[in-house]
């Protein structure tokens, strides 16, 4: 059986998602990049939708699930390339990808996972108050 | 002597078809039809004939239910008729004439087919009244469902010219909506709204409200259907041009619209451009150079 | 109103699911459904399917081009033999969910179509049925 590969691209996983997911990789997606998280310290993941003509509950069920998991790993989740279709099918749906942030494209969901993360270190700092 | 009244009438049509049919044609020829210039004497012609045709068979296999499967080929013709007659805008009395005037040419016939047989002759009668008027009817349902689809397509083309998306800056996007926003102009806002957001990279969205007269419940529920589907899209709304009234009404019905709102689209704006990481910045004027 | 086209297709497993997308965007293609409504339809098919198969111990489907008039349309009747539902009204609620799910299918269906119908016996079986038109 076919898993999707995942890339490591500094701190952030990126995944692509193409086929139809069916129960056995969609599980088999999130237990890899769990693994992969915990493994690099990764703190960004990066889902790429463009190819997927079709979101419905399940797909629903697998992003929000995999961003639960990520956060209790200290990681964030940015889902990119939503098609406009989807978009409008998903809210007349009534599915809230919760704990997700979402974002045109690649290249504006990496800028916006930088953007996140640098403002989380920032918090972070601040709350320590240590160093001073 | 038969009672049978759709006997009577289809000998009737059988035996005198030529003189009914013509008959059938100086009247309508006489109706505003032609004089409309809408119609060619010849296509009405055809269609007479046709129709003529038709109504025979079908009285000859089923008797004088207009509604049964029997009637179905002529209900088709006239519903086609109808529908062409819709489109090329004649009036729904025109439309229903083209059934209505073949009763005088039966009722002639009929006089002079049956004149020894006063109760055939009142058996025919009473038949072509039922059938052709249950017919005229019919042609007047399909006339008015065609012209109901034309208004409807023409609502959504004014729908989609109604929605233009505009571009205020670099991915900073303006929808300024005028009138009522119904869940199916909603539909027409939202794709327009998003093939934008990918056409130009947006980041922001300014949903501009000035022109809805009213925001209840439902209308709140469309907005925030469009502000919803933006998100995903990774494209950030704000709200702008909400009137005082508006902003009353709506804590009066317990509306609440969770996306940021500025009263006016210049308001918005100014947003818009600092969260864009922009700056306005008034140039020096000439003369303090020279100074 | 009549039928023009009549198609069965099985839903007994993850794949079929899968199949029952790709000929539901099929047919939706075929009588013109603009690309907004046939991702509506598709979506709402696939979650439909899916009831059947998790909650219906797998059934068919059967879809159908109909016309009235001049209108097309493509209705979808997903049956089950399964355990059926208790209460509809309870079904229909969003995120009631008695698997595993995010308990949007039911709604989410009805919100996704032109027309809705449910019936269920429990212990004998589950029929919804949903239609788009053009």
């Amino acid at each position: 059986m076919d898993r999707i590969p995942i890339l490591k691209l500094g701190g952030v996983l990126i995944v692509t998602i193409q086929v139809d997911m069916h129960d056995r990789l969609a599980m088999a997606l999130e237990e890899d990049l769990t693994a992969m998280i915990a493994r690099t310290g990764a703190r960004g993941v990066l889902i790429e939708i463009s190819a997927l003509e079709i979101v419905d509950s399940f797909i629903g069920r697998m992003l929000v699930s995999i961003a639960a998991v990520s956060r209790v790993l200290d990681a964030e989740t940015v889902v990119a390339g939503m098609r406009p279709a989807v978009a409008i099918t998903l809210v007349e749906l009534g599915l809230e990808l919760i704990g997700i942030r979402t974002a045109l494209n690649v290249e504006r969901g990496m800028a916006l996972m930088q953007a996140r993360l640098a403002e989380e270190d920032r918090h972070g700092s601040d709350r320590d108050g240590l160093e001073d | 002597m038969s009672m049978d009244g759709a006997g009577v009438l289809e000998r009737t049509l059988t035996e005198d078809e030529a003189a009914i049919l013509d008959a059938w044609n100086v009247a309508l020829r006489e109706g505003t039809s032609l004089r409309s210039g809408r119609i060619r004497e010849a296509e009405l012609q055809t269609q007479a004939k046709t129709v003529f045709g038709q109504l025979r068979d079908a009285l000859a296999s089923g008797g004088l239910d207009a509604d049964s499967e029997s009637f179905a080929p002529l209900r088709e013709t006239l519903a086609d008729i109808s529908r062409s007659r819709a489109i090329q805008g004649f009036t729904p009395t025109d439309t229903a004439n083209f059934v209505f005037s073949l009763k005088e040419p039966i009722f002639a016939a009929l006089a002079r087919t049956s004149d020894t047989d006063a109760s055939a002759q009142v058996a025919g009668v009473w038949a072509a009244g039922k059938v052709l008027d249950r017919l005229g009817l019919q042609t007047m349902e399909v006339f008015l469902a065609s012209r109901e689809e034309v208004i409807g397509r023409q609502g959504q083309e004014i729908a989609e010219l109604s929605t233009p998306v505009v571009r205020l800056w670099d991915g900073i996007l303006a929808l300024p909506l005028i009138g009522t926003l119904d869940s199916a102009r909603t539909g027409i806002v939202m794709e327009n709204l998003l093939q934008a957001i990918v056409d130009e990279e947006a980041e922001i969205a300014i949903i501009d409200i000035t022109g809805v007269p009213t925001v209840d419940t439902l209308v709140a529920q469309h907005l925030l259907k469009t502000v919803a589907a933006a998100r995903l899209m990774g494209a950030d709304c704000i709200v702008s041009g909400i009137r005082p009234q508006i902003a009353q009404t709506m804590v009066h019905l317990g509306v609440e619209l969770n996306v940021v709102s500025k009263a006016t689209l210049a308001d918005a704006f100014g947003v818009a451009l600092r969260r864009t990481g922009r700056k306005v910045v008034r140039q020096q004027a000439a003369t303090e150079e020279r100074r | 109103m009549t039928v023009s086209k009549t198609e069965t297709l099985p839903i007994r497993s993850g794949d079929d699911v899968v199949r029952v997308r790709q000929r539901v965007r099929a047919l939706a293609v075929e009588i013109g459904l603009g690309l907004v409504d046939q991702t509506k339809i598709v979506t709402a098919a696939s979650e439909l399917a899916r009831n059947t198969l998790d909650y219906g111990r797998g059934g068919d489907v059967r879809a159908e081009v109909v016309l009235a008039g001049a209108r097309k349309g493509l209705r979808l009747s997903f049956e089950d033999q399964g355990p059926g539902i208790a209460d509809i009204e309870q079904a229909m609620t969003d995120h009631y969910t008695s698997g595993g799910g995010l308990g949007l299918g039911l709604g989410g269906a009805k919100r996704l179509s032109n027309e809705f119908h449910i019936a269920s016996t429990p212990g004998a079986g589950t029929r919804v049925t949903i239609a788009r038109w053009k």
